[in-house]
């Protein structure tokens, strides 16, 4: 007993003498405050854990690793503020508040979400913080990056994506690798419905015949009803602008009834680690939203690198997007040479960034480098849409048998 | 015809699914009267069990259920004797109790999740397993989801033989109507209560287990499947097995239903339908005894 309090009291005091060594090391150099709120629990923490806040972690270790960003001359190390936000709006926008007047933080990182980062904006703008909203996708984006400087978007416009896909289907059409049938769902909520809205007009308007169109609601637990009537009216193509559980539940349900059809897509979450891991093999030649190039130097690297560090690999659309935000944000600040908000606003919307997704230049505060549609390819996710993009891969189609 | 069958075997196995994640808290609520609103939890404490299993040792979920089912039992033993004796010890009444267990099991609700998002990171877990098609009667199923439905059932049915032909159902029982006249009797109504809450956390482990197997999912989704084993068990009627069975199963096929010859967009319209209807005109439950 008394060798074991003697442990217990040595690790105490070892613990006390370390953090006590962190802090005064961190007085005595200057540092970049650092702040984020991010889903840590309640709804939006399955999709902040695999887009942002990994991350964000990986960031800050790089920058640290590296000495710290350098302003002015002089190599400044990051420290980090974290707050939960618990998916809760209120919670976030508090947390953004005391970060800046409490915390006086020098940059505040972006919530997870289009919801929570439209309900930042005003708070960014108002407290003079740029806002990188990576996991924001709205087709207002215009309309709020000119009322709000400092907030840019990067993932494409919603209706941008959808062009992607439209363009993938009627490039196969006019090549006769499919014919015109569409069988689409769309999950019930704000994504699913602006989506399929636009690719209802899209597809229409390009003459295919949407043989099955319907929406599900957001966190059914079996998709089969959903998959075996759309198997049924037997479509050259099958669109689902599902969100995560369901993208699993949809593409699982089309492997169990044999349902292959000649181009297979699915919506967010197609691009996860966890999606690879459930389906292995049987991934191949599934089509999904976003992607990066995994033949860019940039993206092997960062792949490599983030799964040294997180212990599993990034998502393969917006991960690598948020990362080269960040990179934006401190090459931006490197520039100024100075902890001047407002001038870093401006180097960000007007300057030119070299990253790993390669060159970003924002256009009226988006990203114009991004991919609309990619494709699973020998345990690669592909970008295959804007097929104008270099790098750009070819669709594999008709999609291979389910193995 | 053949869409019949296919609508009424889809809807049994989810329905099955349903089904098993009631009978548990059925027993938990109905007989140790502890609504327990971390229930969820516990089914995806076992889900990120078996993952770990199987992704990382590659033990089946089958024999995960060997594992995680009795490991979950004396958990929930524990959790009762030492966290809601004491509730149970100072409620006044049965109104009190389920008041001060919905308060206290709300607080264990977030230390299970925060536990959970920390251990387990909060991202989507999913593994494929068992995910190859059967045929029954020109109806495809998945065999996940089939086995799913065949342990609801054999619980189910292994439960209520178990209450109705054991001497130890009996108490069971006899608790489940009336606590007071159970002690009189010389039941010792605190462990009958700790075994049926045992009991109901080993079935909410197999529930786990089993839907890892199919469904996405996270450190943070336990309260999803905590209100549905609510919906479920409350049409059920409280603290009845076949009640909870019958529920569970009668949702499933009535959802499939509508989502295979309406629209699948009206599949969560039609649950909280159903719920009302049978609050309206069945308040007791469907198989729930017509006085309390």
């Amino acid at each position: 007993m008394n060798t074991r309090r003697a442990a217990l009291f040595r690790t105490i005091a070892l613990a006390v003498a370390a953090i006590w060594g962190i802090s005064t090391a961190v007085q005595a150099q200057d540092t970049i405050k650092i702040g984020w709120a991010i889903s840590k629990t309640g709804p939006f923490a399955a999709g902040a854990n695999v887009t942002t806040l990994p991350n964000y972690q990986v960031w800050v270790k790089d920058v640290n690793d590296a000495g710290g960003i350098k302003v002015g001359g002089k190599k400044m190390k990051l420290q980090v503020i974290e707050y939960d936000d618990r998916s809760n709006s209120e919670e976030m926008i508090k947390a953004v508040e005391r970060l800046a007047t409490q915390d006086k933080v020098d940059f505040i990182l972006p919530p997870w979400s289009t919801g929570l980062n439209l309900a930042a904006a005003p708070v960014f703008h108002r407290l003079g913080y740029p806002q990188l909203a990576v996991t924001a996708n709205t087709n207002d984006a215009v309309k709020f990056t000119s009322r709000w400087p400092g907030l840019s978007f990067w993932l494409g416009l919603p209706s941008e994506l959808v062009d992607g896909l439209l363009e993938t289907l009627t490039k196969l059409q006019k090549e006769g690798k499919i014919g015109k049938k569409i069988a689409m769902v769309a999950v019930g909520d704000q994504f699913g419905i602006e989506q399929s809205k636009a690719a209802r007009a899209g597809l229409t308007k390009a003459g295919f015949d949407l043989a099955y169109d319907k929406s599900y609601p957001f966190g059914s637990q079996d998709l089969q009803p959903v998959v075996k009537d759309a198997m049924a009216t037997k479509p050259d193509a099958f669109v689902a602008f599902s969100y995560p559980p369901d993208t699993f539940g949809l593409t699982a349900a089309s492997q169990v009834v044999g349902f292959n059809p000649k181009v297979f897509f699915v919506g967010v979450g197609t691009a996860f680690p966890a999606f690879k891991g459930k389906f292995g093999a049987a991934a191949e030649g599934i089509m999904g939203i976003g992607a990066s190039d995994p033949n860019l130097e940039g993206i092997k690297w960062y792949i490599q690198h983030h799964k040294q560090i997180i212990g599993r690999e990034p998502d393969r659309w917006a991960s690598p997007i948020t990362y080269a935000s960040l990179q934006v944000l401190q090459q931006a600040i490197e520039r100024v040479g100075k902890i001047d908000r407002p001038a870093i606003i401006k180097e960000i919307n007007a300057g030119s960034f070299d990253t790993i997704i390669g060159k970003v230049k924002l256009e009226k505060g988006l990203n114009r480098n991004f991919w609309a549609v990619g494709q699973w390819q020998g345990g690669n996710y592909v970008g295959i849409a804007p097929a104008s993009k270099q790098g750009a891969g070819a669709p594999m189609v008709p999609k291979p048998a389910w193995k | 015809m053949t869409l019949a069958i296919d609508i009424v075997l889809s809807g049994l196995v989810l329905g099955g699914m349903y089904a098993l994640f009631a009978l548990g808290l059925t027993l938990q609520y109905g007989v140790a009267r502890i609504l327990n609103l971390s229930y969820g939890e516990f089914l995806i404490g076992a889900a990120f069990g078996t993952f770990h299993l199987y992704v990382g040792m590659s033990v089946s979920p089958i024999l995960g259920l060997l594992v995680l089912l009795p490991l979950s039992f004396v958990l929930n033993w524990l959790f009762y004797q030492v966290v809601l004796i004491p509730l149970v010890r100072r409620a006044k009444d049965q109104g009190m109790l389920e008041v001060d267990s919905i308060l206290a099991t709300f607080g264990v609700l977030f230390v299970i999740q925060g536990v959970m998002t920390l251990t387990f990171g909060g991202q989507l877990h999913s593994y494929s397993y068992l995910s190859v098609p059967v045929t029954i009667l020109g109806a495809t199923l998945a065999a996940n989801r089939l086995l799913a439905m065949l342990v609801a059932v054999l619980i189910g049915g292994g439960l209520y033989l178990l209450l109705t032909r054991t001497r130890t159902g009996t108490a069971v029982r006899a608790v489940s109507v009336n606590p007071m006249a159970a002690q009189l009797s010389g039941i010792d109504v605190r462990s009958v209560s700790a075994l049926a809450f045992a009991a109901g956390g080993a079935i909410v482990a197999a529930g786990g287990v089993l839907v890892s197997m199919f469904l996405t999912f996270s450190a943070a989704m336990g309260v999803v499947f905590t209100m549905k084993a609510l919906i479920v068990v409350i049409m059920g009627g409280v603290g009845n097995m076949l009640g909870a069975l019958v529920a569970g199963l009668m949702l499933g096929v009535a959802e499939t239903a509508v989502a295979r010859l309406v629209d699948p967009g009206l599949t969560l319209a039609v649950t909280y339908a159903l719920f009302l209807a049978a609050l309206l005109w069945r308040p007791t439950g469907l198989l729930g005894r017509t006085t309390l």
